[in-house]
């Protein structure tokens, strides 16, 4: 089974502080961890256990900076077999459709039996890439994927719903399946594999190489062009209590107390 | 006139909260662009579905097809894109829901019209469609304008919009014949699989102590167990934690886990992600405890704490003893 994996590299922002650019349509990313997005992790460990099962190969992927190489090294180190980098300057702005049709133009021309992607990016969260990619492609596609089972060329996988409901679909192969986090429980990076992967090629491709004109790519390209960031109002604040821990500590028992939970 | 299209989403026999939010969200946009609403409605013996939405929209588009019994990606995409060619609608609202992500995609790709998806917001002005989204797990807002088009697609999040109440119309019901072929579609339906009946009802709990990816290491949870017991209640927690199998998937909160609402809900460490907030925001008193004084719980919590939870458990816990002890 040939599995290509595409894989974005992201901001860590859960416990980030975060600025808006002077553009205004964009965060200010210096000072900021970047890492794998973390459903695209699970995808990764998809691809590898599938791989270390049946047997073949797990091509990594991404569109991004020079600075996705960390991303693709990891994928490497993890088990991948090859890296693939797509940078141009023109690709800046995209949007999940964008980004969908740069790796589509890449993809088809290399052999595969499954793609895999993650369900949605954690930085721009529009769950569109491994559907649009599908559909470029002419394949089919199962998002939201909890689980991957083989037969006959056939994947049955289980779909994840709302409320803890999971429904089983089956897609023919190839394919294209988004992978939701939880699938699977994605490995540490050996420091064996670290240094073995340091010494693997990353192959980049640029505009030219993917074949597309620079009005298809980049916000030019995209379905929707940011016009404004900026951090949402609040609608509604906490009460934020003050002290030490042991003071705090000590409102919120008591605010327990008046509400006769304690 | 053109219409603006709401997909309505069933599923066993029930129609999701979310159409009636489009609907509501729609019928306001209809009247910012002239238009009428449509609720397109697919399915198999859905009649009292399509009785129902004709409170709710102008025209109800039904196609009935044992095909179209459970959601599957390509009837729908097939059926809908021949009701889109044929109406033109200037928008098809379809809910962010794990339906509609299947979905929307590839409908906008094959029909090569612009697609928004988790929409909180949408704005008409003129022919411009401005929508609202959020990045980066809901810390910052953006709008976005979609590329100019004869028509656009927009994936509206769940429990965004209120309910539309039924409105002063008699819709008509359109019932359109089916397209599909006895081909069968490439997606294939199998069954559903209902999560496995777990051992501790969190919904039915009082007091709820919700733990997040701040507790770092599952090592950390038993402390804050020992602080649930002292205040009779019991753990959940966020995804993360479940994905981690740190604790088992019925002490999930969310949207793909349990809605809770009990007397208090103490949130450490968890960030308040819309998917967490949606199963958690109605509880009567909402504490949180996090690091990060700009976290979103802070806009559903009653009372913030900006602290290390490690610092805030321990102390907490003795207060507590104290109190209980006299
Ligand atoms: C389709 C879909 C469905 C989903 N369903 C759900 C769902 O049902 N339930 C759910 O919860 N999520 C769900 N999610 C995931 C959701 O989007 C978030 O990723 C998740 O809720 C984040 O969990 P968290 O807040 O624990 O982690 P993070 O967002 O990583 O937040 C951790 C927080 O802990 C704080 N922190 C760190 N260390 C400390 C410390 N020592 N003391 C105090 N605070 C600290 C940080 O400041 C941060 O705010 C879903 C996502 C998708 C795409």
């Amino acid at each position: 089974m040939n599995i290509i994996v595409c894989v974005k590299h992201v901001p860590e922002t859960a416990e980030a502080e975060i600025e808006i650019d002077s553009t205004g349509t964009a965060i200010k990313k210096t000072g900021l961890v970047f890492d794998i997005n973390e459903w695209d992790d699970y995808a990764l460990e998809e691809a590898v256990l599938l791989k270390e099962k049946l047997g073949g190969t797990v091509t990594a992927i991404t569109m991004g900076s020079e600075d996705s190489d960390a991303v693709l090294r990891k994928c490497l180190a993890r088990g991948a077999d090859d890296a693939i980098r797509l940078t141009d300057p023109q690709f800046e702005g995209s949007d999940g459709y964008a980004i969908a049709k740069i790796l589509s133009r890449v993809i088809k021309n290399l052999p595969f039996n499954l793609v895999l992607t993650g369900a949605q990016a954690s930085d721009d969260g529009y769950a569109t890439v491994g559907p649009t990619l599908a559909t470029l492609l002419g394949i089919p596609h199962a998002t939201m994927v909890k689980k991957i089972e083989f037969n006959d060329g056939v994947a049955q996988v289980n779909r994840e719903l709302e409320g803890g409901l999971e429904e089983i679909v089956e897609v023919p192969l190839p394919a294209v399946l988004a992978v939701q986090t939880g699938i699977n429980e994605p490995r540490y990076v050996s420091i064996m594999g670290t240094r073995k992967a340091l010494k693997k090629e990353i192959k980049t491709l640029g505009l030219v190489d993917v074949g597309l004109s620079e009005n298809e790519v980049g916000e030019a390209g995209s379905w929707a062009k940011i016009e404004k960031m900026y951090v949402p109002p609040v609608e509604k604040q906490a009460d934020f209590l003050s002290g030490s821990p042991e003071e705090m500590a000590a409102k919120i028992a008591e605010i327990l107390k008046t509400k006769g939970l304690i | 006139m053109t219409e603006i299209f709401v997909l309505a989403e069933h599923r066993q026999g029930q129609i999701r909260d979310i159409t009636f939010e489009m609907l509501s969200k729609g019928r306001e946009l209809t009247g910012q662009t002239n238009t009428e609403l449509t609720a397109v409605l697919l399915g198999k013996d859905v009649k009292t579905h399509a009785n129902s939405l004709q409170d709710y929209a102008k025209t109800v588009l039904l196609v009935e097809d044992p095909k179209l019994e459970n959601f599957n990606a390509d009837a729908y995409h097939k059926v809908l894109s021949s009701l889109v060619k044929e109406h033109k609608p200037l928008l098809t609202l379809i809910g962010h829901t794990s339906f509609g992500v299947d979905l929307a995609p590839s409908l906008a790709v094959s029909m090569n019209t612009p697609l928004a998806t988790d929409c909180i917001d949408l704005e008409f002005k003129g022919e411009t469609l401005t929508v609202t989204r959020q990045m980066y797990g809901g810390k910052v807002n953006v709008k976005a304008t979609l590329r100019k088009a004869e028509g656009y697609i927009a994936t509206v999040r769940q429990a965004t919009f209120p309910p539309e109440k039924k409105a002063p119309v008699n819709g008509k019901i359109v019932e359109v014949p089916s397209i599909l072929s006895e081909e069968v579609t490439k997606k294939r339906f199998i069954k559903y699989v209902l999560p496995p009946p777990g051992g501790v009802d969190i919904s039915a709990a009082e007091v709820l102590i919700g733990i997040g990816r701040g507790i770092k290491d599952g090592s950390n949870i038993p402390p804050v167990e020992g602080l649930a017991k002292t205040l009779g209640g019991a753990l959940a927690c966020s995804r993360p934690i479940v994905d981690k199998g740190w604790l088992p998937n019925d002490r999930q909160v969310g949207s793909s886990g349990k809605t809770v609402k009990p007397k208090l809900y103490l949130a450490l460490g968890i960030s308040g992600a819309f998917q967490h907030v949606l199963g958690m925001k109605t509880s009567d008193l909402i504490i949180a405890v996090n690091k990060d004084p700009k976290a979103p719980i802070f806009g559903v919590a009653d009372y913030g704490i900006v602290e290390d939870l490690f610092k805030i458990v321990p102390a907490l816990e003795s207060k507590i003893r104290e109190l209980k002890g006299k």
